[in-house]
């Protein structure tokens, strides 16, 4: 046993209600230049929808993610090493500019600079590409909340897997009965198969916390790794050559801070935490033979940090103390491994996605609600999950790999937590039955329902500092003892109150912890 | 001048190419890339960008079989000479005519299509002079002088500079045609590290030997304030 720390997200896709705002955030963080205008490292996908860039998720067209060759290994779906090398001078499957979208800008100097004329001056769109006017006719969010779905809708390649298994009639009773939105980043996978991909070696796994980035001075732009990661989500910055991707916006998570997408998320759906794992297991789970293990197999490679032989097993491979204890209060080892309601996307990638998705139970309340039953209400719930066979098949094709029976315990799980709440609520006596039906005690179920429903954001966000270990050498390093200006506790020390400086933020630990709690406290005895 | 030519300027242009790789390497490591346009245009790179790089590979296999491999060897082996330069013509004009069509086509592509034209600098356009220049170059010179004895003039200087002991004699009477060709293949050489021809001496021939998944530590020295590299400046005014 190899036992690994890495900092891993969930989102409760419940909570979700496409707002974009974590895209938009993140765009202005980190892709707001030239050359990576088309670039969303987080994007909200409308489901069913094509997904950006359009129809990543058919492998036979974009040949991602890993496959089981003949004698039951991994290899990368696109080929082994040699038929790799041998394809470098045109991969044959990149995808261009326009399976994504062609940026444009407006003509914006027309406005002052027309001619004086009866007509007002436009701003016509002009391509970033060519320079020239262009048509605007996709974009990354163009099918958003189904617009064109029923011309576009058959072309989401989940959609199309389910119709060839349940039949013509799905696609309009489920357009009207289901959508949802997915929002996606870089999963992080522990199994990542752009690393593997990469000929140049320059995409790698941060031992510390598992993050996967690419070394911009390394890539020499071989493009590999774009046709590699199975969910699209390494682009290629088409003005300096190299590879890009999310960084799970490292420089925030290292002092402790959620990522950016995170912290600004509307609907406070995303969960970060430290997941210990098993190193040594990862190629093992990642080749089982059925891709309806694969879930199973995943979670086989966590490991539990309540168990103390891991705790130690951690301490002897150098996962700092503070990672274990985060590990211990990680609201994503909650979600993940002990209630079981998060799932992997496509785990039938076979890259072990280290971003889970608890899946969403909202339509079907509202389906039921508007049939004239409770929504609320368990058993009509429970028979709700099954009898609406289409969204679960099609949350399975997403989550499980189309084994409907993870998806269905987890939205289960969601069901009887509102009806045990319910209950408390209203005063009605607390059915002991339905938590046990779905293998939960009616203490995990308020344990669930207090990290989903009240969300703290010290709950939501558990996340240890890359220096921590560190921290009093850093301090002193900044602040030495023979200082004369002093810090007074809660008052701005002599580096002021936030990160002014152009690199990392070296605020007192205190300092900014003190600050942060003066910012997210809810009542004053909690300062 | 024949002294210069063959017997100063090729060490001139060995100088500039390794001081100029180093020189990239430690400081343009950012823009040591293939800027690739294929995000731009699919269609012709997937037939031309394949036909030259290969052809290309092939006619610099030909080139080193040509030059290094002395007559004596082949001869050695049983092969005539009539046979080789036999060889040496179909297979050269094989390999140099794919590479022609391969570069006529990618360059086509770059004038063809607005964003990849807009994607070619200068630098680009200058390196492109030599290097379409010097394929035609040396595909004219050996289908005009398809008979000619390079093994006994050509190969015998080339290798005598890799022994610091150049014969400039024998370059002197050696036809125009081959002559501007090497000149011209030593301009190229010289202004390989300043261009994107650099991407060449990044071949991923490592990527077959290595594990599939790079695990990396933090590096210390990254975390602590360091000298801005190239592409990482501040873009604060």
């Amino acid at each position: 046993m190899r036992v690994m720390a890495q900092i891993a997200m969930v989102m409760n896709l419940d909570k979700c209600i496409g707002c974009h705002t974590c895209s938009v955030t993140c765009k202005q963080t980190w892709t707001n230049r030239s050359g990576m205008e088309y670039v969303w490292f987080n994007n909200v996908e409308t489901r069913p929808g094509q997904g950006y860039p359009r129809r990543w998720a058919d492998q036979e067209q974009w040949k991602g993610g890993w496959k089981l060759d003949r004698r039951g290994r991994l290899r990368l779906r696109q080929g082994g090493r040699l038929r790799k090398l041998a394809e470098i001078f045109a991969n044959p499957v990149l995808p261009t500019v326009h399976d994504y979208y062609e940026p444009w800008t407006y003509d914006y100097a027309n406005l002052h600079e027309a001619p004086l004329g009866d007509d007002y001056p436009g701003a016509r769109p002009r391509s970033l590409l060519s320079g020239r006017p262009m048509e605007i006719e996709w974009s990354a969010n163009w099918d958003d909340n189904l617009g064109g779905a029923t011309e576009l809708g058959p072309q989401d390649p989940v959609i199309q897997k389910i119709r060839e298994q349940v039949g013509e009639k799905v696609r309009f009773a489920f357009e009207q009965a289901y959508m949802f939105y997915l929002p996606r980043i870089c999963e992080h996978c522990l199994n990542p198969a752009c690393v593997a991909a990469c000929p140049s070696g320059a995409i790698y796994k941060r031992v510390e916390d598992g993050i996967v980035l690419v070394d911009q001075d390394q890539c020499r732009g071989w493009r590999q790794c774009v046709t590699g990661c199975p969910y699209k989500k390494i682009y290629f910055n088409h003005r300096t050559g190299k590879a890009e991707k999310c960084t799970f916006c490292y420089p925030r998570v290292e002092v402790g801070l959620p990522t950016v997408c995170s912290e600004t998320c509307v609907g406070r759906l995303r969960y970060l935490g430290v997941m210990l794992y098993d190193a040594d297991r990862v190629t093992e789970a990642a080749s089982v033979a059925d891709d309806k293990d694969l879930y199973e197999a995943q979670l086989g490679v966590f490991l539990d940090p309540h168990d103390p032989a891991v705790r130690q097993a951690a301490a002897r491979d150098g996962v700092p103390h503070d990672w274990i204890e985060a590990a211990l209060r990680s609201p994503v080892h909650a979600l993940i491994s002990t209630y079981r309601v998060a799932l992997p996307l496509h785990p039938e990638y076979r890259t072990m996605p280290m971003v889970w998705y608890i899946p969403p139970l909202s339509p079907i309340v509202e389906a039921v609600a508007e049939t004239g039953f409770d929504g609320e209400d368990a058993d009509v719930l429970f028979g709700a999950i099954d009898t609406l066979r289409i969204p679960v098949e099609y949350l399975a094709e997403l989550f499980s790999a189309g084994d409907p029976l993870p998806v269905q315990m987890s939205l289960a799980k969601l069901a009887a937590m509102r009806h045990h709440m319910r209950a408390i609520n209203v005063g009605d006596p607390v059915d002991e039955d339905v938590a046990s039906a779905v293998d939960l005690t009616a203490q995990q179920i308020q344990d669930m329902y207090h990290l989903l429903a009240i969300a703290k954001y010290e709950d939501r966000y558990v996340i240890p500092t890359a220096a921590a270990g560190d921290a009093r050498r850093l301090e002193e390093s900044v602040m030495p003892n023979e200082c004369s200006v002093g810090v007074v506790e809660g008052e701005p020390g002599p580096l002021g109150d936030d990160s002014g400086r152009r690199n990392l933020p070296m605020v007192s630990l205190e300092t900014f912890h003190l600050t942060r709690k003066r910012q997210t406290a809810d009542r004053e005895e909690e300062l | 001048m024949n002294t210069f030519l063959w017997g100063g300027l090729p060490y001139l242009v060995l100088g500039i190419l390794v001081t100029g790789l180093i020189w990239r390497f430690r400081y343009d490591q950012f823009g040591w890339t293939t800027r690739s346009s294929e995000s731009y245009e699919r269609r012709i790179l997937h037939i031309a960008s394949p036909l030259f790089h290969y052809g290309i590979l092939a006619v610099l296999a030909g080139h080193i079989i040509g030059i290094f491999i002395p007559a004596s060897w082949t001869d050695a082996a049983g092969v005539s000479d009539k046979t080789y330069h036999l060889f040496s013509l179909i297979a050269g004009t094989a390999a140099g005519i794919l590479a022609i069509v391969g570069i006529v086509g990618l360059v086509y592509r770059r004038r063809r299509y607005a964003p990849v034209f807009r994607a070619t600098t200068k630098n680009d356009k200058f390196m492109y002079v030599f290097l379409v220049g010097n394929i035609a170059l040396g595909l004219w010179a050996k289908l005009s002088h398809a008979d000619y004895d390079y093994r006994s003039t050509i190969g015998p200087w080339a290798r005598s500079l890799f022994v610091l002991q150049p014969d400039v004699e024998l370059m002197t009477n050696v036809p125009t045609a081959f002559q501007i060709h090497a000149l011209i293949g030593m301009a190229l050489f010289a202004i390989l590290p300043f261009t994107r021809l650099v991407h060449m001496f990044s071949a991923p021939v490592k990527y077959l030997f290595r594990p599939y998944i790079v695990y990396r530590s933090r590096d210390p020295k990254q975390l602590a304030e360091g000298r801005t590299r190239r592409g990482w400046e501040s873009v604060e005014p």
